[in-house]
């Protein structure tokens, strides 16, 4: 009998997407009760981050690792809006994103007309410049100073202990999560999937596979652009470490390890990075004076475990497992966990005749 | 489209090269409207680049391609298919984890404006089932409709391409060896299928199965090193001594 009304259960997808969902949100208002509430907004700030790149790498399959550029222009640019406007700080969070789409929106232009790692390395060397102009302009990022003193403005409102604010800056991830959520599952989205899956094939089914990739380009960056400006505030500075490349790195890590494709995924992924690090940071094993166990190695280690093991990730091995029970084929585009993104196939029109 | 010769697609001296390699060569093809027109020739006689060319997935190295009197030289396949031009490839090329079911709702999404709204919910596509049922039971696939396009058998791929030709409701349809892989039975079906869909349009077929040709085509155009050796109905064409010697040898003396 509990079998049968755990099979009926089981072959509702929407009701387990409800769950998902309502579970997901129930962890998101108890995160600052469990765990130190900075940690808690700083995962929340990177599973966005995460999210957002995963619109390229998991539903493009285009892979950016230059998205340190449009985190850390974003921390620079609410930084400079709170402080210099005292603006209520999610004006200078959407300030922030702003700023991030337009300076997207160029590179975008000349990044999509590569793909695979070449693509990659296009949006590396962008990062890289943005990198180089934050750290010479001084006078507006304060150099290797960072950006000190951000306020955490909002109508008067005391913000400063950190489990306060928690529940003030949600608000905007959520937003930009929802964001994620709509243009996954919209005509949008699908357009991206099939671009994903065969470009050529796209192009004669009359998609401009160009133009998709700049939105997409531009969508993602706005959201990195939220989830950047955010951690800023939330921190009261910003850094240079905001758009050095590890940056890029990191959240590459964090969809990759979650499972890409797959919104879920990339959160998880944020989740377990942002709280191993903070693990090393304050512990860790140590020889002497040297903490052999700093955070990249281990999550570096964690990462290579992970894809070797489970190479949808945690989040898309979890989904292809209950798929497996419910018998549904792995063919749902916003679920479906594929391993590398099939960017490098692009033509698949070789001069034959 | 031209009134003045009735020609939908015409190609002058229209030419690729690959390094030196001139793969099709001063190609001055008229198709007239709502005719079955065939390329046939031996392989690498540089069919498929021509179709490539007329898609616009490949740049001519000369030459123009007019369709319909509108100048396309140059214009990008999207452009292409969007004036109504649509093609099936020769080697299957699908979205290999989207189901039968979501491939055709994206063809017939692809000549609306709403695959730019990521706005609204993907519900909005539920619109476009009914048809796309419709296409799938045409190429005989409407069973599979909810399984993944790369679980397919070959000819069952190819009958998925020609319908995700035909969503796109094209006044030209460019068929690059569509019963290429087929048993007799869906060889039989897709010679139906063109002889039934072919009312309203204009179709280019590349073909090997001659028996096919034969049955379908009112044009046949023979091409040989990227040339076009000669042109006529499928009889004068298979009579021409010229052709007999490149191509059909065998065939026409049994």
């Amino acid at each position: 009998m509990t079998a049968l009304v755990f099979r009926k259960l089981a072959a509702m997808p929407r009701l387990w997407r409800l769950v998902a969902v309502l579970g997901g949100l129930l962890i998101a208002l108890a995160l600052p009760w469990l765990i130190y509430p900075p940690i808690a907004m700083d995962i929340v700030a990177w599973a966005l981050f995460a999210v957002a790149l995963d619109l390229l790498l998991g539903f493009t399959g285009l892979l950016s690792f230059g998205h340190a550029a449009f985190w850390g222009s974003a921390a620079y640019t609410a930084g400079t809006i709170a402080i210099e406007t005292g603006a209520p700080f999610p004006v200078a969070v959407l300030g922030a994103a702003v700023v991030a789409m337009v300076l997207a929106v160029p590179i975008a232009l000349l990044a999509v007309r590569r793909t695979g790692i070449y693509f990659a390395m296009v949006t590396l060397a962008f990062a890289q410049m943005v990198y180089y102009v934050a750290n010479q302009w001084r006078g507006l990022t304060g150099g290797e100073n960072g950006l000190q003193g951000i306020p955490k403005n909002l109508f008067g409102l005391d913000l400063s202990d950190p489990f306060y604010f928690y529940y003030a800056g949600l608000p905007i991830a959520l937003i930009g999560l929802l964001i994620a959520w709509r243009v996954v599952h919209s005509p949008f989205g699908r357009v991206l999937v099939a671009i994903r899956e065969n470009p050529a094939r796209s192009r004669s089914l009359g998609y401009p596979v160009d133009r998709y990739k700049v939105m997409v380009f531009v969508i993602s960056a706005g959201l990195s652009g939220l989830a950047g400006g955010l951690y800023a505030v939330s921190h009261g500075f910003a850094s240079l470490q905001e758009v050095y490349w590890t940056t890029s790195g990191k959240v590459v890590i964090m969809t990759v390890l979650g499972g890409i494709g797959t919104l879920w995924g990339s959160m998880i992924g944020a989740a377990v990075i942002v709280q191993v690090e903070d693990y090393l940071a304050t512990s860790g094993i140590h020889i002497g004076p040297v903490n052999i166990t700093g955070p990249g190695l281990i999550t570096g280690l964690i990462f290579v475990g992970v894809v070797l093991l489970f190479r949808r990730g945690v989040w898309g091995t979890v989904a292809h497992l209950l798929r497996r029970r419910r018998h549904v084929p792995d063919a749902e585009p916003h679920l479906s966990g594929t391993t590398v993104p099939a960017a490098e196939q692009e033509p698949a029109v070789a001069p034959k005749s | 489209m031209d009134p003045s010769d009735g020609a939908v697609i015409k190609t002058a001296g229209l030419s690729k090269s690959f390094r030196g390699f001139t793969a099709v060569d001063r190609v001055d093809l008229t198709v007239a409207d709502g005719d079955v027109h065939a390329l046939v020739g031996p392989n690498g006689a540089g069919k498929t680049t021509l179709f490539n060319l007329l898609t616009g997935f490949l740049k001519p190295s000369a030459g123009q391609i007019m369709l319909g009197g509108r100048d396309i030289t140059g214009s990008s396949p999207e452009r292409i298919a969007r004036l109504g031009v649509a093609r099936s490839f020769q080697i299957t090329n699908l979205f290999e984890q989207l189901t039968l079911q979501q491939h055709v709702e994206l063809a017939l999404m692809g000549t609306t404006k709403l695959g730019h709204r990521f706005w609204v919910s993907d519900r909005v596509l539920t619109k476009f089932r009914a048809r796309a049922g419709e296409l799938l039971d045409e190429v005989g696939l409407v069973r599979q409709r909810e399984v993944p396009a790369g679980t397919l058998a070959y000819g069952q791929k190819r009958a998925l391409e020609l319908a995700l030709a035909l969503a796109l409701d094209p006044a030209v349809l460019l068929l690059d060896e569509p019963t290429a892989g087929m048993g007799m039975e869906d060889v039989e079906r897709t010679v139906e299928l063109v002889r039934r869909i072919r009312t309203d349009r204009t179709v280019v077929l590349v073909e090997h199965n001659m028996s096919v040709v034969a049955g379908l085509a009112d044009r046949v155009t023979v091409l040989q090193f990227g040339q076009i050796l000669t042109e006529g109905t499928y009889d004068e064409v298979r009579s021409d001594p010229r052709v007999i010697e490149a191509y059909l040898g065998g065939e026409s003396a049994a």
